[in-house]
């Protein structure tokens, strides 16, 4: 199997693709790309982005966050067809809740809480943990082949295999939960400890927010088991065979510490990465089978041994790509080693952003040649 | 205006931009560049995960415990949960803060007051100022669209929390933000589309919620000039020095010409769309072709910063 082979045949079998990486790389543009590939591929696709530049988002559609996903028109072989979407937070979560709830009112009183309310919109790893949900919706709905998603940009690029048991825990407060035990058990199980503690906590945040928290689990009672099974059915897709990772990079030399720290993670969750894409390399300029074989080096001797002469700013020039290329090329060795046996794929510095169709299946030419 | 007076403007310097942009980069240039200038400086990285070690050639993370990186130039992480332990250590709430620490208590609690951490950070940094630790305190802030929630939380804190020590806090963070004598915002971009979009509406998002000093904005990685690329084809060039060119050279080398011609039009586009986009003065640091970044790349850039700032 040909390093391009391998991800086109990922776009074309897989269920599910998990793009992920630090910030900055081109996470969003390559899982457009692959979608586009799959549809391309004759399958019905959706790609599931979290923050699609603007010009992008417009290309496909995506004029504003949206919870269902929307058709993006293209000349796809039949039956493929291309469908996108940008995350909307928030309304997966209440979506989820409304699910769970045992009533109407259990779910209104959820989702008017002031602590629910911070919970959807800013815990830390909700958006990954909304992410994954609406992977996973999309994903047992049926109506898709392939659902590529994008991962948050977050400190900890792991934050979204975590958190549907972070989200879990949180739940599952057992501070809070004493609270909500029934009047005399309450008495009994509250000790005189936990009451001090949780003085402590108003004196310092007031009062309010304490009730809140004390409301939002009383409301939220109940709920956690559905909540945990659905987060243990998530774990279980993210492992399931069907479901590629796809670890895109770009070869500045901090971006390579964070991929390689990436891929042990997964390692440690027992994940493979199926490939690996790394953007904006810089090109060599006729070192690829051509005759200028010599090294940066070399070149930058050739130029300072033309010193003065009109030729000397163009090996200067060519030195300067190739030192550029040399040391992108080492740290992609070292990247693409710590994958292997995974394909890879390398995509160069592009003249401008991507922001449409033909700008996608441009990348999807690197991707998949 | 010379770097010794940029750098003693505020005593605080906090330094913001999207990932990739070279955020870590810039802010070990301000040290040195601050450090050449005879001032010491103290670099508080929030994430508690940062390239900046590398850069003055350690390999070994920042920690909580401040360690010298380079003469006159000290490092400290100072992660939003080490925020928190201190402040309840310091408020007398020493035997419990492990506690609620294991029991999850805190999560429930941030995220209940969002924003707290951040302004717990902050009023440690505050507090790192008025104790005069420093001549300049340089803030690695969070990344992306982090930078803005970790800005603007105090403000945000301040509606939502009506009394108490943390109103208070975020009221203290709030006086050092606003107070353009004691603090400002170095934002940092590169040449290219969406950075320039993102660092234009970051710039607007902290002057609107936070009414933040922002200092000239710093676009990194341009590539310098390489001057003799466009009055002669290759051809010319050769016969002119009269060599001749292997099969395939002249294509190499005018491709790699043209390339660099290319993207320097890009960025200049770039550059001056941000310009008028964003009315602030621009700092521009060039790519480093040549090696990798270490204190001697961090050198030429800070060089580059500093006669950037003469020429404000």
């Amino acid at each position: 199997m040909t390093a391009a082979g391998g991800l086109a045949a990922l776009a074309g079998s897989h269920g599910v693709v998990v793009c992920c990486g630090s910030g900055g790389v081109g996470k969003t543009t390559t899982a457009a790309a692959i979608a586009v590939e799959g549809a391309r591929r004759g399958r019905r696709a959706c790609v599931v982005t979290i923050d699609p530049a603007k010009r992008l988002a417009d290309a496909l559609g995506l004029a504003e966050l949206t919870n269902e996903p929307s058709r993006v028109e293209g000349d796809w072989p039949e039956p493929g067809e291309l469908w996108a979407l940008m995350l909307d937070t928030k309304s997966t979560f209440d979506g989820l809740v409304t699910r769970y709830a045992g009533s109407p009112e259990q779910a209104r009183a959820i989702l008017e809480n002031r602590l629910y309310r911070n919970i959807a919109g800013a815990l830390s790893g909700t958006q990954e943990y909304m992410a994954m949900e609406k992977l996973y919706e999309l994903h047992a709905d049926g109506r898709f082949d392939l659902v590529v998603v994008d991962t948050p940009p977050t400190r900890n690029a792991l934050d979204f295999l975590d958190a549907p048991r972070r989200l879990t825990r949180f739940l599952d407060n057992r501070v809070f939960r004493l609270l909500m035990m029934p009047t005399r058990a309450y008495m009994r199980a509250v000790s005189v400890a936990t009451q001090a503690f949780l003085r402590t906590i108003s004196r310092v945040v007031g009062g309010e927010v304490v009730a809140d928290a004390v409301a939002f689990f009383q409301a939220f009672e109940g709920m956690e088991e559905g909540f945990r099974v659905r987060a243990r059915r998530m774990e279980e897709l993210l492992a399931d065979p069907d479901t590629a990772f796809v670890l895109v990079a770009s070869p500045r030399r901090d971006a390579v510490g964070e991929a390689l720290f990436f891929a042990d993670k997964l390692r440690e969750s027992s994940i493979n990465v199926d490939a690996l894409v790394v953007n904006r390399l810089h090109p060599r300029f006729g070192g690829e089978g051509g005759q200028l074989r010599e090294g940066a080096e070399a070149v930058r001797a050739r130029a300072e041994s033309l010193a003065g002469t009109p030729l000397a700013p163009f090996y200067a020039n060519l030195a300067d790509f190739r030192q550029v290329a040399e040391r992108e090329e080492t740290h992609f060795a070292e990247l693409a080693a710590r994958v292997a046996p995974a394909p890879v794929a390398r995509v160069p510095f592009l003249a401008g952003d991507v922001h449409d169709l033909d700008g996608l299946t441009a990348v999807g030419r690197w991707l998949f040649a | 205006m010379d770097a010794a007076g940029f750098c003693t403007q505020t005593r605080v310097l906090i330094v913001a931009g999207k990932g990739g942009v070279g955020k870590t980069t810039v802010t070990a240039a301000v040290a040195r560049m601050a450090a050449h200038a005879g001032l010491d400086t103290l670099i508080v990285e929030v994430e508690g995960k940062s390239g900046l070690g590398a850069a003055f050639g350690r390999d070994d993370p920042l920690t909580y415990d401040e360690v010298e990186l380079a003469p006159a130039i000290r490092a400290r992480t100072l992660t939003p949960d080490d925020a928190l332990l201190e402040y309840l250590e310091d408020h007398g709430m020493k035997r419990v803060s492990k506690r609620l620490l294991s029991s999850g208590a805190i999560d429930v609690v941030a995220t209940a007051v969002p924003g707290i951490k951040d302004i717990l950070v902050l009023g440690k940094v505050k507090q790192l100022e008025r104790a005069g630790t420093a001549d300049l305190i340089l803030v690695d802030a969070p990344a992306a669209g982090h930078a803005v929630t970790f800005l603007t939380s105090a403000a945000g804190l301040l509606d939502a929390v009506r009394v108490g020590p943390i109103r208070a806090q975020a009221q203290d963070v709030m006086d050092l933000l606003s107070d353009p004598a004691r603090c400002q915002v170095l934002l940092v971009t590169m040449p290219e589309e969406t950075p320039v979009n993102e660092v234009a509406e970051t710039a607007f998002k902290l002057e609107d919620r936070v009414g933040i000093a922002l200092a000239p904005v710093v676009v990194n990685g341009l590539y310098p000039p390489c001057p003799g690329l466009d009055e002669v084809s290759v051809a010319a060039a050769a016969e002119a020095a009269d060599v001749a060119l292997l099969p395939g050279e002249a294509e190499a080398l005018a491709s790699a010409a043209a390339f660099r011609r290319d993207r320097m039009a890009l960025q200049a586009e770039q550059v001056a769309r941000l310009a008028s986009a964003l009315p602030l003065a621009q700092l521009r640091l060039p790519f480093l072709f040549t090696t990798e970044l270490g204190l001697h790349e961090v050198d030429t850039l800070a060089a580059a910063l500093a006669s950037g700032i003469e020429a404000l």
